[in-house]
């Protein structure tokens, strides 16, 4: 074998490994990325219910209400919308009215939203960032109570 | 007085790093040998500096100086003193100030270690070093200067996050950061040896020190990190895929490369263009980490400060190394003449295969990571990128990397016969097989893939202890020669087979805990019961207490195996005082089959009843003690006296002190 033909040989499967990285990539990409929307992108866009999103914004105050046994549902506003949600599981820490949240799951047929995952976020400013971005450019105003953990409790 | 001080110190540290960039790199230019002395003495004056400073501040934390501002934003005088001291780097700036420290630690090692290196090449390792050093430091002191002082001084501060307050997780940045910082040794030498247009054998030889200490640091932090989410956040998981730990992972996967290739220049003076490059690569990833982490542009389970000027600096620094080294290596790389001619099967062939796999899955997580990023910035869609991706895109370039691992140590340099060197393994190939059959019986259609995964971490595990016994000829010869064989080994070859026996270790934990795990979510009252892999876990009663700095409310369960009492376990959920953050504090039973592990979440309004999640991770144990005997591994190596610094000249001082 040649220089050149071992040259070819490596530098060949390199670029074999590296176009089935980049297939599986674009695979996995399609499959597994899950869009971020506020309420009131639900209401406006129409998202297939069955389709795996995030939802976003703040738990309706007064809105939680505890089921049989670990079942909770709650509503996730953005003050202009609101969505209820069903949630079967133990909820975050940082889970509470009036605060930020994403749900992750999907719609139903009749608009409840069934999440398998809820997260409140250990932010230091505690509402997640896309929930803070969307609801400024909604031009909701965050008061301080909003924003900052040493203001609750 | 002491912070102004500090302040004082952290400036003119900035202005030596100046000094120390400019002066040796002009000096090696014009071959003049009283500027390039100059480098020498800067380093040390830059660490003492810096020393003095990271000093300074940590004093101010320890006395509760809540005139100074980032005291007062992240301390609190009730907090144990241990978390004063690591509440030093549990916040933005003080956790750069730490990483300029090691940064300016690493040059000032090169310095006092690196004696055998031509004067030149030193000069300008030493000024590529200052060069970042100048970078970050300008960035400390223009955009988070941790010494700003508070008029009127506040009563008390606002606290350490809580989930923060944690043994692990005080020492996690630190290691982290060792590493990432370590990396810039790399970089450093690379660029220097592109300034240059000369490169060989020996300059493996010192790189490669230096990159394996820098790993070893960051094997350990991830690990330690991993370890902090397991038992501290409460979710059960041990990897999340969150932002931040690919941001650690992305460099590790790159240096774990460079480690292997930096051998192949070493040993046979090949893929010098590509060493070089990857050297480059692992730095702007360490770059990219700490960008990604310090501007909060993805949103994490712990992103710091959201600060967009600060982003914009780090991107910066990072757009000027990465694009700077880039292009000095696009111009220059021609110049390093290739050697070391291979076959594609061969140790080299084995060793590319490991460098284009682990590359490539490093290029993956980095997709899957600043995809969000990208997609924001040019469709406003927000996305998330979630597990799904990784285990589909990670896991197929694991699968050959892991079942080529054994193999690639047995085949000789130059050319090697693929066939034979499996025949020569076909133990671990047997034991690999009857580990998949007895898997796959004991836990029937109940995880299809997991059987194979098994096989796999057998496979790793069997290779190692088989390429030892075949090294020792441990088949073949008396008892005397297999002694004198296992003595004689060195002790590079030791950490290899050690660190490899980690990886198997941990893929066998992996597998386990992912296919296996069981998890039962439900509400009990005291008195309810409910059984997780053999054990009967039963609720006792519900408690609340009070820490030094946190009330909370506990729960008490008794754990049975066959009637008989295995433990009690206890987990609990805290308000913290200051500030008033609640955590989860997860009840763990650790076994070597695997841990039993309970947290509870919000009592029920009406019954008194609490939500309860039980888990059993199988081998569990397995991830974070597979990465310490890696870690283990690496500092085997770093011990063998032709690895330390110093040795390219052969004349190994006696107590000449190994990185």
């Amino acid at each position: 074998m040649t220089r050149k033909q071992r040259r070819g040989i490596i530098i060949g499967s390199g670029v074999a490994i590296l176009s089935a990285a980049a297939i599986l990539v674009m695979f996995a990409l399609k499959d597994s990325v899950v869009f971020f929307h506020t309420p009131s992108d639900l209401s406006e866009n129409h998202v297939k219910p069955g389709q795996r999103i995030r939802l976003g914004g703040l738990v309706g105050n007064g809105s939680v209400k505890r089921g049989e046994g670990t079942h909770v549902t709650f509503t996730v506003t953005d003050t202009l919308k609101d969505i209820p949600v069903t949630y079967s599981g133990v909820l975050p820490d940082l889970f509470r009215e009036g605060q930020g949240v994403v749900a992750e799951g999907a719609l139903d047929d009749n608009g409840l939203f069934k999440a398998d995952s809820v997260l409140a976020k250990h932010d230091e400013n505690y509402m997640p960032k896309e929930v803070a971005d969307s609801l400024k450019a909604k031009g909701v105003k965050l008061g301080e109570g909003a924003t900052h953990p040493s203001a609750q409790n | 007085m002491v912070v102004e001080l500090g302040h004082f110190a952290l400036v003119l540290a900035l202005v030596v790093a100046a000094v120390q960039m400019v002066l040796p790199a002009w000096g090696a230019r014009r071959r003049d040998g009283r500027l390039m002395s100059v480098a020498e003495p800067a380093a040390m004056a830059q660490l003492l500096l810096l020393i003095l400073a990271f000093a300074a501040l940590t004093h101010a934390y320890v006395v509760s100086d809540f005139s100074v501002q980032n005291v007062a934003a992240n301390s609190h005088s009730t907090k144990p003193l241990i978390y004063k001291i690591s509440g030093v780097w549990g916040n933005h700036e003080g956790s750069m100030l730490l990483w300029v420290l090691i940064l300016a630690l690493f040059g000032a090692a090169v310095a006092a270690f690196g004696n055998n290196l031509p004067a030149t090449l030193k000069a300008n390792v030493l000024a590529v070093q200052a060069s970042i050093a100048l970078a970050f430091l300008l960035f400390l002191v223009t955009t988070s200067d941790p010494f700003m002082r508070l008029d009127p001084a506040p009563a008390d501060g606002n606290g350490l996050n809580p989930i923060l307050q944690d043994p692990a997780l005080a020492f996690h940045p630190p290691f982290l950061y060792t590493g990432y910082v370590g990396f810039s040794i790399a970089f450093s030498f690379a660029i220097a040896a592109l300034i240059e247009g000369r490169i060989d054998a020996a300059w493996a030889r010192w790189v490669r020190p230096w990159t394996l200490a820098a790993w070893m640091f960051l094997t350990i932090g991830i690990a330690m990190g991993s370890w902090w989410a397991y038992y501290e956040l409460g979710w059960g998981g041990w990897w999340f895929w969150d932002p931040v730990e690919n941001a650690s992972f992305m460099p590790w996967l790159a240096g774990t490369a460079l480690l292997h290739s930096a051998l192949v220049m070493e040993k046979r003076e090949g893929l010098k263009v590509w060493t070089v490059l990857l050297a480059i690569l692992t730095f702007s990833l360490s770059l990219m980490g700490t960008f990604i982490v310090r501007s909060g542009v993805l949103t994490s389970v712990h992103a710091f400060a959201v600060d967009p000027a600060r982003g914009v600096f780090i991107l910066g620094i990072l757009m000027l190394f990465t694009g700077g080294g880039l292009a000095m290596f696009a111009l220059r790389a021609k110049e390093l003449r290739q050697g070391g001619m291979f076959a594609p099967i061969s140790r080299e062939g084995s060793l590319v295969l490991n460098n284009v796999l682990l590359v490539t899955a490093a290029a993956t997580v980095f997709v899957g990571t600043l995809y969000p990023l990208a997609l924001e910035g040019l469709t406003g869609d927000k996305i998330s990128v979630g597990a799904p991706y990784f285990n589909m895109t990670f896991v197929p370039l694991m699968v050959p990397l892991l079942l080529a691992l054994p193999l690639g140590p047995i085949l000789p340099w130059k050319r090697g016969d693929l066939f034979a060197a499996m025949q020569r393994l076909w133990f671990a190939a047997l034991l690999a097989v009857l580990a998949a059959i007895a898997a796959f019986a004991l836990s029937g259609a109940k995880a299809s893939l997991a059987p194979f995964g098994i096989a796999i971490g057998v496979w790793v595990l069997a290779g190692a202890i088989g390429e030892w016994l075949l090294r020792i000829k441990f088949f073949e010869a008396g008892r005397e020669e297999i002694v004198r064989r296992a003595r004689n080994l060195p002790r590079s070859a030791y950490g290899t087979l050690l660190a490899h026996f980690g990886v198997g270790l941990m893929v066998l934990g992996i597998v386990a805990t992912t296919a296996y795990r069981e998890e039962h979510v439900l509400v009990m009252k005291p008195g309810d019961k409910v059984e997780a892999a053999g054990y009967v876990v039963s609720f006792k009663e519900a408690t609340s207490g009070r820490g030094p700095n946190y009330r909370e409310e506990l729960a008490s369960f008794t754990v049975t195996r066959d009637g008989a009492p295995v433990t009690e376990l206890v987990p609990s959920k805290r308000i913290y005082d200051m500030p008033p953050q609640p955590t989860t504090e997860a009840g763990i039973h650790n076994s070597w089959r695997g841990d039993l592990y309970i947290v509870i979440g919000d009592q029920q309004l009406e019954g008194g009843g609490y939500a309860v999640r039980v888990y059993f991770n199988p081998l569990v144990r397995f991830i974070w003690i597979g990465a310490l005997i890696m870690f283990l591994g690496g500092a085997a190596s770093l011990s063998d006296r032709r690895l330390r610094i110093g040795a390219p000249v052969r004349r190994a001082k006696k107590g000449a002190v190994p990185a």
